[in-house]
């Protein structure tokens, strides 16, 4: 185990696999000399030269676009887009081709695509800038949606994206980029998708985030646990397509009450989805309604005390606990 | 100019063998009937959802594709039979696919605007204007990575222009010099829009400000078409970047079978009909003694031939089983 933050987690696992695997080619705006706009991608332009490290101008749909078609040409591309927010103008590129292309093709055409972004809001930077969209992308079959809370999590997942067949949206909150983790050191450290990770055991209520929204659900169980004598459980989904139900359900079945938190608005978000399968699957367990905790229905301000009230905090999960118990 | 001094028998300054010509008449021919056909098809509500026929195009396709050599790419829009078709695509698999079959080309999941057959590089139809340019892109970039002696031809109509994709395809193409040839089929009108209403540019003078050669041509005359893709196909293979051709042309049917054409007249569309590039062809070839009519009849009995065995074979192919509805949403692990 070596320390690192999950920038650097996420560097190492660019790097492992440009190593490894010479389809492999990154392709986004300033990742080559600027070095990322999150500093991800530091450092690989001096080492892999500036044709397996491109820098593009700005044209998402373009660059997207272009990813594909080299997918579809049997190369292991990746297209770090900035920010989530700019997706929207790929939007066609990542829908209509990416997540179409192989089923239209009746499985004649593979897409093995890594598109990167850095999601979220709580930096200030206004409603164009703030955007969680991990649910919007878990909308379309065809996609992988990937959105590691820690370091360790960031590389195992990030270096799996690459060896699979298809296209990955690959989520990264930019709260996330500086967290310190303990990742494993050995050389192909691969995480499953589809696989939840329990954070924390508990017996009294199960916690449910990703990606960010993990960390306020581990602050909310500490909270819970020094003041309430309430016991927590947490669960990371890590990847939202494919989703791991069945870790879920497991844990609502033993404590009898979920939460689930996200940074996305909670109207037609992806908590509704999980809130929706664990009402199916376990409705004899449940002792109360699914709770979602998400952000407020308003687009995010950029004042400081406002942008916090937008955003779900371990007091609002704290609140919902207790209003269900 | 000393022109006439090196001029040939016609065949030969053409730089198309007789041979080239009764081909490329026959592939015209075929994609012509073929799209009569379909469209009969459809009024008997044998073929659904969007169809966008092909005819008074078919220069362009078969001018065109016919340069390419089998390890060259071909992305195309949704009026996408001609190219199909003179791609070498098996025409009963075609039709099969316009009928949703288990046999069609994309195995009934595509339709009319979705055709793919990657053992022959023909990566698609795309349903969604300029949606496919960048691929194209991409598509050339890989090969060009590997150094292989690979050129992508990137097929759209007049309407992709005005779309911003046009524009990132071609600046990405011209900066990473890309063996892309864009061709742009220009047939005055997106839907229901003529394109003076909807560019306010030159499409060839639009191609050029991003430093590349672009030239505009008759679509409606194949060897014009096909010497014209000879030098673009030649520039983009010795590294020279992206080309681009806008070729001329007209569609004499509605824009698809739901279009009742209240946008231009039955005058304009006769108009055209008179510059027919079949009929150019044969002309050219009846001239010059590479074709007679006993060859010509024998062609169309060929061409009738293909096309009913084309329905044939899409009538009696199965429908996709409903067990197949999940199948290749994703490529399974290990696959
Ligand atoms: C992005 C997008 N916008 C609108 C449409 C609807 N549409 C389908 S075909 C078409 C006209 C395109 O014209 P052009 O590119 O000139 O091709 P043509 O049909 O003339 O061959 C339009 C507007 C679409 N398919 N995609
Ligand atoms: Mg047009």
């Amino acid at each position: 185990m070596t320390e690192m933050r999950m920038r650097d987690a996420l560097r190492e696992a660019l790097r492992e696999e440009l190593i490894r695997d010479d389809r492999v080619f990154l392709l986004g705006e300033d990742i080559g000399a600027y070095g990322g706009s999150y500093s991800v991608t530091k450092g690989l332009l001096e080492e892999f030269g500036e044709a397996r490290v491109r820098d593009t101008p700005i044209a998402e749909s373009g660059i997207v676009g272009v990813g594909v078609g080299a997918a579809m040409a049997g190369m292991r591309p990746m297209v770090e887009l900035m920010t989530i927010n700019f997706s929207f103008l790929a939007f066609d590129q990542i829908v209509n081709n990416a997540a179409k292309l192989h089923y239209m093709s009746n499985g004649q055409i593979t897409i093995p695509i890594v598109i990167r972004m850095a999601s979220g809001g709580g930096s200030q930077l206004g409603a164009t800038h703030s955007h969680s969209l991990e649910g919007l992308y878990a909308h379309f079959p065809g996609l992988k949606v990937v959105c590691p809370s820690s370091p360790a999590d960031g590389k195992g997942l990030l270096k799996q994206a690459f060896r699979d067949d298809n296209p990955v949206i690959f989520i990264e909150h930019t709260a996330n980029y500086g967290l310190k983790g303990e990742v494993p050191e050995q050389e192909d450290f691969l995480i499953e998708f589809g696989k939840a990770s329990i954070l924390r055991e508990g017996r009294d209520v199960t916690l449910i985030g990703y990606s960010g929204s993990v960390h306020q659900a581990v602050r909310a169980a500490d909270l819970l646990a020094e003041q309430e004598e309430i016991d927590a459980e947490v669960i990371d989904l890590r990847t939202l397509r494919p989703l791991d139900m069945d870790t879920v359900i497991e844990s609502v079945k033993k404590t009898n009450r979920a939460v689930v938190v996200e940074d996305d608005w909670r109207f037609g978000g992806f908590a509704g989805e999980i809130a929706s399968q664990i009402m199916e699957k376990a409705f004899d367990w449940l002792d109360a309604p699914v709770a979602r905790v998400c952000s407020k229905d308003v687009p995010m301000p950029y004042n400081r005390n406002l942008e916090f009230a937008a955003l779900p905090s371990e007091e609002d999960v704290v609140e919902a606990v207790l209003a269900m118990l | 100019m000393s022109a006439s001094a090196t001029r040939q028998r016609p065949a030969a300054a053409n730089g198309v063998t007789p041979e080239q010509m009764e081909t490329f008449l026959h592939q015209m021919m075929l994609i012509r009937r073929f799209e009569e056909k379909a469209g009969e098809m459809y009024t008997k509500g044998k073929i659904h959802g969007f169809l966008h026929l092909y005819t008074g195009q078919e220069a362009c396709a078969v001018g065109s594709i016919n340069v390419l050599e089998e390890r060259d790419h071909i992305f195309t829009h949704y009026r996408d039979h001609g190219h199909a078709l003179a791609r070498g695509l098996d025409p009963n698999r075609v039709m099969a696919e316009l009928y949703g079959k288990a046999d069609g080309v994309s195995g009934g999941r595509g339709g009319s605007m979705h055709l793919y057959d990657v053992s022959k590089n023909f990566h698609g139809g795309y349903a969604i204007v300029a949606g496919h340019l960048p691929l194209a892109v991409g598509m050339a970039l890989a090969t060009e990575m590997r150094r292989e002696d690979a050129v992508t031809m990137c097929i759209f109509g007049d309407g992709s222009v005005a779309e911003g994709e046009f524009h990132e395809s071609l600046n990405l193409a011209a900066l990473w010099k890309t063996p892309v040839v864009f061709f742009c089929e220009n047939n005055l009108y997106g839907m229901g829009v003529p394109l003076k209403e909807s560019l306010s540019a030159n499409i060839a003078t639009l191609a050029k400000a991003y430093k590349m050669p672009a030239a505009t041509i008759n679509g409606m005359d194949v060897i014009e078409v096909y010497r014209e893709m000879k030098k673009a196909v030649a520039h983009a293979r010795k590294g020279g970047g992206p080309y681009f051709i806008e070729a001329m042309t007209y569609r004499y049917r509605a824009h698809s079978m739901s279009d009742p054409e209240l946008y231009r007249s039955k005058s304009e569309i006769a108009e055209y009909r008179k510059r027919d590039a079949i009929e150019r062809l044969k002309k050219a070839m009846l001239d010059s003694g590479a074709l007679d009519e006993t060859r010509y009849r024998e062609l169309e009995a060929q061409v009738e031939r293909e096309v009913d065995e084309a329905v044939e074979f899409a009538e009696r192919s199965p429908q996709p089983a409903l067990s197949t509805l999940y199948d290749k949403v994703y490529v399974e692990a290990g696959q």
